[in-house]
């Protein structure tokens, strides 16, 4: 035990003196109260340490205390359903120690100690395993099992496992080198869990919002940022996508913005299903609330403590899908502290080392081999909200980010204000996956999905171009082709691209649906153009095809096979008819 | 605020600077704590410890640091952080920036005490409001619905009438309440003659019996601005979560708040962010913003109103960026409608209320509600890029439907919008919002289901 003296405190920065042998991210107790903190630096005699609570009545003098030890993540059966504070405290458990306020000094073992767990084991007494070996599982929920992982540093000849109700302190399974296996292991945040090797992407998560599956799609195990100023939809995208995408296993962090947000996760989660197992979302889910007016330097931590859970899961071989809500708030974090620190400030004030902190973080993400004679795979997909000060995405975090994630889903303004939602901006957003996913659309999407994602885009663009014509000469003096693209462009924008997250039917888009909507679109653009020629654009505004595609979003989706083919072939019908 | 007995007292200052006091440090001196200093000639003022170290401790005073001198001057540590009484009585009562009364009043007997920075609401004990306040005006009843519970900024620009707005608000929910509500203000750098407005509205409408207000006004100390907001946060979360009340906090002008904190800051010499206001102002803000809510299986509400001037009009200005990454939307006033006489001059477009969609619907406000929303958003967006391609190239250019928008435009404008300080009930306002759509083609309402134009709208049938 090494144990210090404070010499300062300032906010959330608390200097020390006399703590031989502590190393940085060394993990201490301040004070009498024994505040959680870390270690930041350490300076000849002095160390710096960033608290997770209020230091509000602190005194110099005060003892610091430390065991050598990083911060430690705890992981095992148990997890999903949680929410935990950014240092991996249930809330849950605060709540019960303090009430509706969060006070300070609250402890809570992150898992369930008591809980018995039925364990089934699948390795065998006398198997050799090491690190990443699968021994067995948990059902955690109805629709994961938790694999048991051999953690770093043990392996062996299993000499005893046995299948049974346990609970986290007890051993499975022991080995011939005296070393037991518990079903909970222990991971420093800051540190990537190992792997064999990243693997290229190949396959896009399906988020069920027609701008990203279709537009802009991510890999499983890629990245990509969602940049934008207030009000313009981060939030709603990244809960859309946590309710909807085909991962296996959301974490879901709040970093720094609203309680009110992550109180609207825990009611509704609970109460809606996973479309793909029926399962109540909830069961799939891991929370990290550390809301804007909770501890600073624990947000610092919220986005590790996240990232370790999710590469847990990757590791016993499931698709993860990280949120991070908001990077930004992450990294004002660090620039307090650092400010705190009275480091060198970089661009805006930010620690120099700001680039390479982002750049870690999503490097974490990947698709990879996972550890284990099994060489089983899995993915840990990153989707980082980033709000730059007045929406202006030329400041440092945006920057940083863009640089590194391989999809950009930029909101705009004025799409937001004109209430088009999602405002993805789709001129200016980009996947760069679209190569490495175009065999896995061609294959499951339709062999014509990329072509006609092609043709979308082709009159978007050709609007924009229109659009300042337009606005130097007005509308009616276009030709009539021009004009029949304009208002295709504008179906396009507003009943396809738009999508309504709270709407109960349109939310949630499955894929086969999202084809055959532009299957429709482009069908009846195709039978427009083929009408100019014999009636006047006049009446081909007048076609009730316009409404009927404007209303086919809310076809209830298990009723898709059923109703667009028909649709789509009454659709040129009527068209016909209009000519005859 | 509390009274302390001072035990240490202490004669180290080594320096003054702006509204900091360093002083040598002593032992036993705890980060946060309150503490008063005595100038030599017997004047009070208080402070509270910003840094302790080794070496030196600083002092931040409310009141500002002039008459106090190195050398007379005595600082007495607390031993306690800063903390606000709290009772009942406060109902009614003008106090100043730092909680003492100045109606002349008298004091008031606290029932308890309470550190005025608040913790924390745990995220799973907070409920997820659901109910909505009647404000009586159409641009926030129809377009932006303010849901108990939330946090709901006016955005406003140097002239433009925020503080009207804010009073007609006030006035109109306690009315509507029948006196359930009550109303915290909190002025921060007000001029007297907004004072006088302010406590005179109060007054008439009866409104002052079921208020509290904190005044901090123009020519009071600057730093104390950074007291008043968490004062009357801290007696809204008494009311609400001690005595089961709906609480309404006006927060009048966070800029002077920031600007107070950017006081400090620069005098700490601390790296400035943009335009010199701290790193922390985000984090500031929102330990300020985040005291807003409610509570599972609790009575009572606390539901803010902040009102931040935007400098130049400037919607990307720190101060109004960082509240808006915050708050739970905005309501923006705009100078192109005050221009022309319109009030309330809410623009519509950039005002959004995200919880609105909790506290409308069925059974809440009217089913179609939404959705008529929507519409209206639709079309006054449409509507408005019209009115800028006229101006380029005249009305000739425009076909028969969008001269329909245009004109949808000037009534949403000069009727919908410009009410005036009539309120208006919510079926009131969903009223004229038909009445205004049935002018536009029933093919161009592609926001609103079949069901609902059937039963509302009024316009010629094809
Ligand atoms: N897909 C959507 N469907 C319907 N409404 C949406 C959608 N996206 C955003 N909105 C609307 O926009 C509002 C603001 O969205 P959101 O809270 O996600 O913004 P944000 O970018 O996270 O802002 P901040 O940075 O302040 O947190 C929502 O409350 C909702 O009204
Ligand atoms: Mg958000």
């Amino acid at each position: 035990m090494i144990i210090g003296k404070i010499s300062r405190i300032s906010g959330p920065v608390v200097h020390a003196r006399g703590m031989e042998g502590i190393k940085i991210r060394d993990l201490v107790r301040v004070g009498e109260l024994g505040l959680v903190g870390e270690v930041i630096e350490v300076k000849g005699d002095y160390v710096a340490i960033q608290v997770y609570e209020e230091t509000d009545g602190l005194q110099v003098g005060e003892p610091v205390k430390s065991d050598g030890k990083p911060f430690l993540a705890e992981l095992g059966p148990g997890l999903l359903g949680m929410i935990y504070d950014g240092i991996q405290r249930p809330l849950e458990a605060i709540r019960d120690q303090t009430g509706s306020f969060i006070a300070r000094g609250a402890t809570g073992d992150p898992l369930d100690r008591t809980k018995r767990w039925h364990f089934v084991p699948t390795a065998r007494r006398g198997e050799h395993v090491s690190h990443g070996d699968v021994i067995g599982w948990v059902q955690e929920t109805p629709a994961i099992q938790h694999r048991i992982l051999v953690p770093e540093g043990v392996s062996g000849k299993i000499v005893t496992i046995a299948e049974g109700d346990y609970t986290l302190d007890e051993p499975v399974a022991e080995l011939d080198t005296g070393q037991q296996l518990f079903m909970k292991q222990l991971w420093p945040i800051r540190r990537p869990r190992p792997i064999v090797q990243k693997i290229a992407a190949g396959v896009p998560l399906i988020t069920g919002q027609r701008i990203f599956d279709v537009f802009f799609p991510v890999a499983k195990g890629g990245s990509a940022i969602v940049p934008g100023p207030f009000g313009s939809g981060k939030t709603v995208t990244q809960q859309a996508l946590a309710k909807w995408s085909d991962a296996d296993i959301v974490v879901y962090i709040g970093c720094g913005e609203r309680g009110n947000e992550m109180t609207e996760v825990l009611t509704e989660f609970p109460h809606l299903e996973d479309p793909r197992t029926g399962q109540p979302l909830m069961h799939r889910t891991v929370l990290i609330a550390n809301t804007s007016n909770m501890p600073v330097a624990a947000r610092e931590t919220s986005i590790y403590t996240g990232i370790t859970i999710a590469e847990y899961y990757r590791d016993m071989g499931y698709d993860v899908a990280l949120m991070a809500d908001s990077t930004s708030r992450w990294a004002e974090a660090l620039r307090e502290i650092s400010g705190r620190l009275e480091e060198m400030p970089g661009e805006e004030g930010y620690p120099p080392y700001l680039a390479s902190r982002i750049a870690e973080f999503y490097e974490r993400a990947g698709r990879v081999i996972c550890l284990g004679r099994d060489k089983r795979s899995g993915s840990v997909t990153v989707i980082g909200a980033v709000s730059p000060p007045g929406g202006d995405f030329s400041e440092p975090v945006t920057q940083n980010s863009l640089r590194i994630a391989g999809a950009f889903w930029g909101l705009d303004a004025r799409l937001a204000y004109s209430r088009h939602f999602p405002a993805i901006n789709w001129l200016t957003s980009y996947s760069l996956y679209l190569d490495a996913l175009q065999d896995w659309y061609t294959q499951n999407a339709g062999p014509d999905f990329l072509e006609m994602r092609r043709e979308l885009l082709e009159i978007l663009q050709k609007e924009e171009e229109l659009k300042k014509i337009v606005q130097l000469v007005g509308r009616e003096s276009l030709s009539e082709p021009d004009k029949l693209l304009l208002d295709i462009a504008r179906t396009i924008r507003d009943d396809f691209l738009r999508q309504n997250a709270f709407h109960e039917i349109d939310a949630y888009c499955p894929l086969k649906k999202q084809y055959y909507m532009m299957k429709a679109i482009l069908m009846f653009y195709k039978a427009c153009q083929d009408m100019l020629s014999q009636i006047s654009y006049e009446e081909i505004r007048k076609l009730p095809g316009w409404e009927h595609l404007s209303k086919m979003r809310y076809t209830p989706n298990d009723q898709t096979e059923s109703f667009f083919p028909k649709f789509i072939e009454e659709l040129s019908a009527v068209s016909q008819e209009a000519v005859a | 605020m509390s009274a302390a007995l001072y035990a240490k007292a202490h004669r180290t200052i080594t320096e003054i600077k702006g509204p900091l006091v360093f002083l040598q440090s002593v032992p036993g001196v705890r980060y946060g704590e309150r503490v008063t200093l005595v100038d030599s000639a017997g004047n009070k003022k208080s402070g509270q410890v910003l840094e302790v170290g080794e070496h030196a401790i600083v002092v931040q005073v409310f009141e500002g640091s002039d008459g106090l001198d190195k050398k007379g001057t005595t600082v007495f540590f607390s031993g306690d952080v800063v903390k606000l009484g709290l009772s009942e009585d406060m109902l009614g009562r003008v106090l100043d920036g730092s909680g003492n009364p100045r109606d002349g009043l008298g004091e008031i007997f606290p029932e308890v005490e309470r550190p005025i920075t608040g913790s924390p609401l745990n995220p799973v004990c907070r409920q997820q409001p659901f109910e909505y306040i009647e404000t009586g005006i159409s641009a926030i009843d129809l377009m932006n619905t303010l849901v108990k519970g939330q946090k709901l900024p006016i955005f406003t620009g140097a002239g433009l009438p925020a503080n009207r707005v804010a009073v007609q608000i006030a006035r109109q929910v306690i009315r509507q309440s029948k006196e359930e509500l009550i109303v915290v203000f909190a002025g921060m750098g007000i001029t007297s003659r907004e004072y006088n407005y302010f406590y005179k509205e109060f007054q008439d409408s009866g409104a002052l019996a079921n208020s509290v207000l904190f005044l901090n006004l123009a020519d009071d100390p600057t730093i104390e601005r950074i007291l008043t907001p968490r004062l009357a946060l801290t007696t809204a979360e008494y009311f609400a979560f001690d005595k089961g009340r709906d609480v309404l906090v006006i927060l009048t002008d966070m800029l002077n708040y920031a600007n107070a904190l950017r006081e400090i800051s620069s005098a700490r010499e601390e790296i400035p962010g943009r335009r010199g206001y701290p790193g922390y102002l985000y984090t500031d803000l929102a330990t300020n913003y985040e005291r807003a809510g409610i509570i599972q299986g609790q009575k009572g509400s606390v539901t803010q109103l902040p009102i931040v001037t935007m400098p130049n009009d400037d919607i990307t200005h720190p101060v109004i960026d960082l509240t808006g990454y915050i708050t739970e939307g905005q309501i923006i006033l705009s100078r192109e409608l005050d221009r022309k006489g319109f009030y309330p001059p809410i623009n519509p477009l950039p005002s959004l209320s995200r919880l609105m969609n909790l506290g409308i619907g069925k059974g809440k406000t009217r089913e179609d509600h939404r959705q008529v929303q929507d519409q209206l958003y639709a079309l006054y967006a449409q509507g408005k890029e019209l009115e800028k391609l006229t101006a380029i190239i005249g009305s000739a250019g425009l076909g028969e439907t969008e001269r329909k928008i245009v004109r949808f435009v000037e009534r949403f404008e000069s009727e919908f919008i410009n009410q005036g300080e009539i309120p208006r009930t919510i079926r009131e306002s969903l009223e004229l919002a038909w009445d205004l759509l049935s002018e536009i083609p029933r093919t161009e309402l592609r926001r609103v289901e079949d069901k609902y134009i059937d039963q509302y709208w009024r316009g010629a049938r094809p």
